[in-house]
């Protein structure tokens, strides 16, 4: 059917949303809300998947989901009963049906691992309730050959109140005609039953037909045309000549039957009211391709733009009515600024999507581990712009197979230290000071903090002189190549530690950071921006080029006094903040603009936090506005430019860089090594 | 004048695909995802010439539906079609009270459901 092909992604997308739905039934079945009004949303949900998998020739999902959607059957004619076992194989089964729709999207005849097993449970139950599905198959021998039918239709009078209609029946009958000569087809209608005209009652057939039909169709074909209405008519085939021209085997049809008990399709009347109050979900929404939204933000983001250079420019315009025209500029920006949220407000998704991944995940991984955990999420209609949450699920997965793997100790072990054999993660979202906090609670076994101290110090990533605070040390696990497993895991030891997570955060502007109680538990806490597309960044200037830094990375600003800077020999310089020491690093070196201010007491130190949570003092010459900007990539026709992560059109039209803060602190020790500022400078201080 | 075909299927792929495949042979096609949403279209829009509709659907069913539109809308002579994954007999029976014409297997080739829309419909 591959006419049918352009309706694939429609299909898959369905199925999206009805397997996502069905999980969240089966969960909540399990936690025990059980109706039959929701064995029924499910088995319409396996029904619908089955039939669309039919017509693009999904065939293992065919076979799968025609046995899964046949167990939802019987459980809701009851004539199987519900029970945990029960719903415990509906979950498997759906996570298996999900396994074979993505096979299928990536073109794949594969059964995922899990398929045998399932597919053979299902099979188990069926069978010992119903007894075995028998195969029928039914050969004809179809002979090719041109026969004269004689044809006798004699319809009952009530045939037409199914909406069947003679004429077009024999409409249909007519063109299986041979040659589609008319001599081959002859019509003969009978009206001796018709009665008077005012004795007519126009919903009844009164006439029959007599037809004759020459045709190299088999009396099969023709017993199909009547198909609909051979309950309702006496219809008579007979063979009147047959010119036989060469015999051919084939299979007609092959069918299958089943031995179900009766089905019960009329409405019970407790569902028949709990439909009436179902709450009409799909009603107000409308699919719109991403890409016009995308179209749609991008278009809104230049006008915000443009309307900032506008103002800038009409304040060096003098003359009569500027200010006015200034201020109808400014009324306008307001309008923008709505506008622009609105449009943002479009691209938000509530947070659920990516959180809909975590339950099985969970399951997976303590299956796997032999551990027993509860899922608690919350805060799920918590929204975000698309472009965070499309990355953040890898992070947030990472986070979770953690806390199960690492945390969470096995039901034994916790019983020991009585607590409750099954493990829990809460995994909450919600918006706070303009910005998403995620945290991810559990009440396992906390960090060890011996262990970190003893693994930092093993590879000198501290001092041995440090005196780090209880939650400095957790916070360690964010180094890199910073893994204190004793065996690296399949689950969460691929080679990808707490840093890699770090440094997805990082890189969407967020932040993350741990706090743990030991033999209590941990809790991971996650802020994001609301959204990639737009910044809030502070204009700084270094030898005239404007640069971006994003307000949220920044701790403070100041302008030191000679006192406070230092070079440490060997190293780079040095700032005193308080009781702090923080390291300098100097744009204009990374970045190599002349005509910079070299001295941090005539410049400007921005205070902000770096790779693993080190504060750094940028070096700037001055520093102008705040502004909201509108982050324009540049990975369409760059390659990646170290410590710039993005740019942006100002108002005065130049384009400026916004930096990559997370990297600045690296690029600088680089820089160091070819010659640092501090040699240079130093002698003054000495 | 073109017939129209009303399409009742709460899974939108099949809804799409009816409404493809026979509006490439010159009908009109309207949609509804349950019974229920298919009965206001009729009540609002003109009726149409001929019914597809799927059995299994939330709010109101198909077998609920054809009944609706047999006794409650009176209308007798308007063909309706079953679209349904199995054609049991017991199936068929309980559909042919209900008040249906025909029926059609899903999944289904675009040529039969033209052909069996033909030999309703026209």
């Amino acid at each position: 059917m591959s006419e049918f092909g352009q309706f694939k992604n429609i299909y898959f997308e369905e199925c999206s949303d009805l397997i996502t739905h069905a999980e969240e039934t089966l969960l909540s079945m399990q936690a025990g809300d059980v109706s039959l009004e929701r064995i029924n949303a499910l088995f319409r949900a396996i029904h619908s998947i089955k039939g669309g998998a039919g017509s693009f020739g999904f065939n293992n999902i065919v076979t799968f989901a025609h046995e899964f959607e046949t167990l939802l059957d019987h459980l809701r004619n009851e004539s199987i009963i519900f029970t945990p076992d029960i719903c415990q194989l509906l979950i498997r089964a759906n996570d298996v049906l999900q396994d074979l729709i993505n096979l299928a999207k990536a073109d794949s005849d594969e059964k995922p691992l899990q398929f045998f097993n399932v597919h053979a449970q299902l099979l188990e139950i069926l069978e010992h309730h119903t007894g075995k599905s028998k195969t029928a198959k039914q050969v004809e021998i179809e002979e090719e050959a041109e026969t004269t039918f004689k044809i006798v239709f004699k319809p009952n009078p009530n045939m037409m109140q199914f909406g069947n209609d003679p004429l077009f029946l024999i409409r249909e009958l007519g063109s299986l005609k041979l040659d589609q000569k008319s001599e081959n087809f002859s019509v003969v209608m009978n009206t001796d039953e018709v009665p008077l005209f005012y004795e007519m009652d126009w919903s009844l057939c009164y006439c029959w037909w007599q037809f004759q039909i020459k045709t190299i169709h088999s009396a099969a074909r023709i017993r199909e045309v009547f198909e609909f209405v051979e309950d309702d008519c006496e219809l008579i085939i007979e063979v009147l000549e047959k010119n036989v021209k060469n015999q051919t085997l084939s299979d007609e049809s092959i069918k299958f039957q089943n031995n179900k008990p009766q089905e019960m399709i009329i409405l019970k009347n407790d569902m028949v009211d709990s439909a009436k109050n179902q709450k009409d979900e799909i009603s107000h929404s409308i699919r719109v391709e991403l890409d016009r939204i995308d179209r749609l933000v991008n278009t809104v983001g230049e006008m915000v733009i443009k309307q900032a250079m506008l103002i800038d420019q009409a304040q060096l315009i003098q003359g009569e009515g500027i200010h006015d025209f200034i201020k109808g500029l400014q009324d306008l920006n307001h309008h923008m600024r709505d506008l622009q949220d609105y449009v943002m407000a479009i691209r938000a998704q509530p947070v659920k999507t990516v959180f809909s991944r975590i339950p099985r995940l969970v399951r997976e991984v303590a299956s796997e581990l032999g551990k027993e955990v509860n899922l608690v999420m919350s805060g799920e209609s918590t929204e975000i712009d698309k472009t965070v949450i499309e990355r953040l699920g890898e992070p947030l997965m990472h986070m979770i197979r953690n806390a199960v793997d690492h945390g969470i100790e096995c039901p034994d072990e916790r019983e020991k230290n009585k607590k409750n054999r099954a493990g829990s993660i809460h995994l909450h979202a919600e918006h706070k000071s303009g910005r998403i906090l995620i945290e991810i609670t559990d009440d396992g076994k906390g960090i060890n903090r011996n262990g970190i101290l003893k693994k930092a110090l093993e590879r000198d990533l501290i001092p041995v002189d440090h005196n780090l605070s209880g939650d400095e040390i957790d916070n360690l696990i964010f180094l890199p190549g910073f893994s204190t497993a004793t065996e690296v895991t399949n689950i969460s030891g691929r080679g990808v530690g707490m840093d890699v997570v770090k440094k997805s955060i990082q890189a969407l502007g967020g932040r993350v950071s741990i706090t743990s109680t030991e033999g209590k538990g941990c809790k991971f806490t996650l802020t994001l921006p609301l959204t990639l597309a737009v910044l809030d960044g502070m204009i700084a200037s270094v030898g005239g080029q404007q640069y971006i830094i994003p307000i949220i990375n920044i701790i403070e600003t100041l302008r030191p006094s000679k006192s406070q800077v230092s070079s440490l020999i060997g190293c780079h310089d040095i700032m005193l903040l308080r009781k702090n020491t923080i390291s300098l690093v100097y744009l204009h070196e990374i970045f190599n603009i002349p005509n910079a201010i070299h001295e941090p007491w005539n410049a400007i130190v921005v205070v902000v936090e770096s790779e693993g949570g080190e504060l750094i003092g940028l070096v700037v010459d001055e520093l102008h506005k705040q502004q909201q900007v509108v982050i324009k990539g540049l990975e369409d026709n760059y390659d990646p430019i170290p410590g710039i992560s993005a740019a942006t059109i100002l108002g005065n039209g130049n384009v400026s860089m916004i930096l990559d803060v997370a990297v600045l602190k690296k690029l600088g020790q680089q820089q160091y090594k070819k010659g640092s500022i501090a040699e240079k400078i130093t002698p003054s201080l000495r | 004048m073109k017939k129209t075909v009303l399409t009742v299927d709460d899974s939108r792929t099949i809804r799409e695909m009816v409404s493809f495949t026979l509006k490439n042979v010159g009908f009109e096609v309207i949609e509804a995802e349950n019974g229920q949403k298919a009965i206001d279209l009729i009540n609002q829009t003109q009726k149409p010439d001929i019914i597809i509709t799927d059995l299994n659907m939330p709010i109101m069913d198909g077998i609920e539906f054809i009944k609706h539109v047999r006794n409650v809308l009176s209308m007798k002579t308007i063909p309706i079609l079953m679209l349904t994954t199995e054609y049991t007999d017991d199936k068929k029976n309980v559909g042919r009270e209900a008040g249906a014409t025909g029926w059609i297997v899903k999944p289904f080739d675009p040529e039969k459901l033209i052909q069996v829309v033909n030999k309703v419909c026209g």
